[in-house]
């Protein structure tokens, strides 16, 4: 059966892409400052909720009061054969040394990939359909009731087999959904709200987040929740039999998973 | 399923691939055809739809606690700044000069002479911090007025009493062109927070483009030039940074 439309594919492949040069040049980006605040101003002296540094040898991690010891992977981690400073590892940046400049070069250039393919798949799946007809929840499936079941199916990883696996379920319509009207979106606007030439163009940007520095810890939280979804979404795809899945993504086409025999 | 050959495979594969990703964004042909063109892009849309927009002004309840410093905090390698930091600033004068009809000096008391301009703005570092301060001084179109532009000069240059660069130290300098230059927020200040500029944020004068990233700010200004072009200057790409290590010469995002 024919089950993804090709603005859909074409989409996914493209988003694939471009999350990963924007995620790793972003982490390339963080480690020039290592540190998050909230409100409009956030620099060394002000008080920071979230710090990855490196002391005494060790790096450091602090999530507000809570402090852990990182060292190897965040504040400290080895790069060809020595210990240095740094927030995250080279092997999880663009580019794998030092670079502010670089990284901010394809964070920058890549980003109106990203936000160009957010707007161009929302205007498309709203205007063939594919939003309101397979993405938006109907109400019986909005009950309390109906989404544990869905989540007491997951838990026991029944996932849906024959004609019920080729339509979307309340767990992965609220998980599309709130990706991509909210998360992708909230990536490109938070984006915006740290840029002096667009808050001075869009103030508003700087009140719908509280602030630059707010904007910029959204940003950070936003980015590892889409990194969460990419994993969720991965381990589905595995469970879910990957051929299938990743075939029926790049041609379209879907082979109906067999029905359990009792 | 996946086997612990897909686990080697994948392991021999990512660091292939930021290998790869480094040498792409080192190769020049990469750099012009993909970077160099995005960043044009960015530009052209950011001053497009930020027009002649003013950046947020804030209140003295806004303001930063404890402003940091950054970049060079003095210049003391340069004999005129000492001179004119160990007088009080009345051994010091700004030059305005380069393509203008009248070129000439002001003084410090000259240039507080002039009508002030007063504003309370969120200075975002290229890095990603971002502090409140207040700053007066005169707008920058009232020199470039009391000068007298020459039709043929397009942007305007800030030369600076410090250096950066560790061993192989150069000049800090900063350009923008006329569009920044004659909005209203540029000014050139020498006042910080109610105070005389402190020598770290760049004392006796500093430049304010306040839709710009914090890079643009040029401290400890000796010389103002207006030019037709920015090939002569440095290494050509219009600022110390922008020579130094690619970052974007118009800084607004």
């Amino acid at each position: 059966m024919h089950r993804h439309r090709l603005s859909v594919r074409l989409w996914h492949w493209l988003n694939a892409g471009t999350f990963l040069v924007m995620f790793m040049s972003g982490l390339m980006i963080f480690n020039a400052h290592p540190r998050l605040y909230w409100g409009e101003y956030g620099a060394n002296p002000d008080p920071a909720w979230l710090e990855i540094g490196a002391s005494d040898g060790q790096g450091l991690t602090r999530v507000g009061a809570l402090t852990i010891e990182t060292t190897g992977l965040l504040g400290l981690s080895e790069h060809r054969g020595t210990m240095r400073e740094r927030a995250f590892p080279d092997w999880a940046t663009l580019p794998s040394y030092y670079s502010l400049a670089v990284a901010r070069r394809w964070h920058l250039t890549f980003a109106w990939l990203f936000a160009g393919g957010i707007a161009f798949y929302l205007l498309w799946t709203l205007l063939n359909g594919h939003l309101r007809r397979d993405l938006w929840p109907r109400r019986a499936e909005i009950t309390p009731r109906a989404i544990w079941s869905d989540i007491v199916a997951h838990a026991r990883l029944r996932l849906p087999r024959g004609a019920e696996a080729a339509r979307y379920h309340i767990l992965q319509k609220l998980a599309y959904l709130s990706v991509t009207l909210l998360a992708i979106p909230g990536m490109v606007l938070t984006g915006l709200a740290m840029s002096p030439a667009m808050t001075a163009a869009w103030p508003w940007l700087l009140d719908l987040f509280g602030g630059r520095q707010s904007a910029r810890s959204l940003h950070f939280i936003i980015a590892w929740g889409l990194v969460g979804f990419i994993v969720v979404h991965l381990v589905m795809v595995l469970l879910a039999g990957p051929l299938n899945g990743i075939r029926a993504m790049i041609t379209g086409r879907f082979r109906l998973p067999k029905e359990r025999h009792p | 399923m996946i086997t612990r050959r897909h686990m080697l495979l994948a392991g021999l594969a990512a660091p292939a691939l930021l290998t790869g990703c480094d040498r792409l964004g080192q190769a020049p042909s990469f750099r012009d055809l993909v970077l160099e063109r995005g960043e044009a892009v960015t530009r052209r849309v950011q001053r497009w739809i930020v027009g002649d927009a003013l950046a947020r002004e804030y209140t003295e309840a806004d303001l930063s606690p404890d402003f940091r410093t950054n970049g060079s905090t003095s210049a003391e390698w340069n004999r005129d700044w000492v001179r004119g930091l160990e007088s009080g600033w009345r051994d010091w004068a700004l030059e305005l000069g380069g393509l203008v009809d009248r070129p000439r000096r002001f003084t410090l008391a000259e240039l507080q002479a002039l009508p002030q301009r007063r504003q309370i703005t969120r200075h975002d570092c290229v890095e990603g911090w971002s502090a409140i301060g207040g700053w007066e001084g005169p707008q920058l179109s009232t020199l470039l007025n009391a000068v007298g532009l020459r039709p043929e000069a397009r942007f305007i240059v800030f030369h600076c009493a410090d250096q950066l660069g560790g061993l192989t130290p150069s000049q800090y300098y900063e350009s923008i062109d006329l569009r920044e230059a004659f909005h209203p927020q540029t000014i050139l200040a020498h006042r910080m927070n109610d105070a005389p500029l402190p020598v770290g944020h760049g004392a006796p004068l500093r430049l304010r483009v306040e839709r710009q990233l914090g890079y643009k700010q040029a401290k400890f200004l000796m010389r103002i030039e207006a030019v037709s072009a920015l090939d002569g200057i440095g290494k050509g790409r219009g600022g110390y940074w922008e020579d130094a290590g690619w970052y974007e010469w118009y800084a607004g995002i």
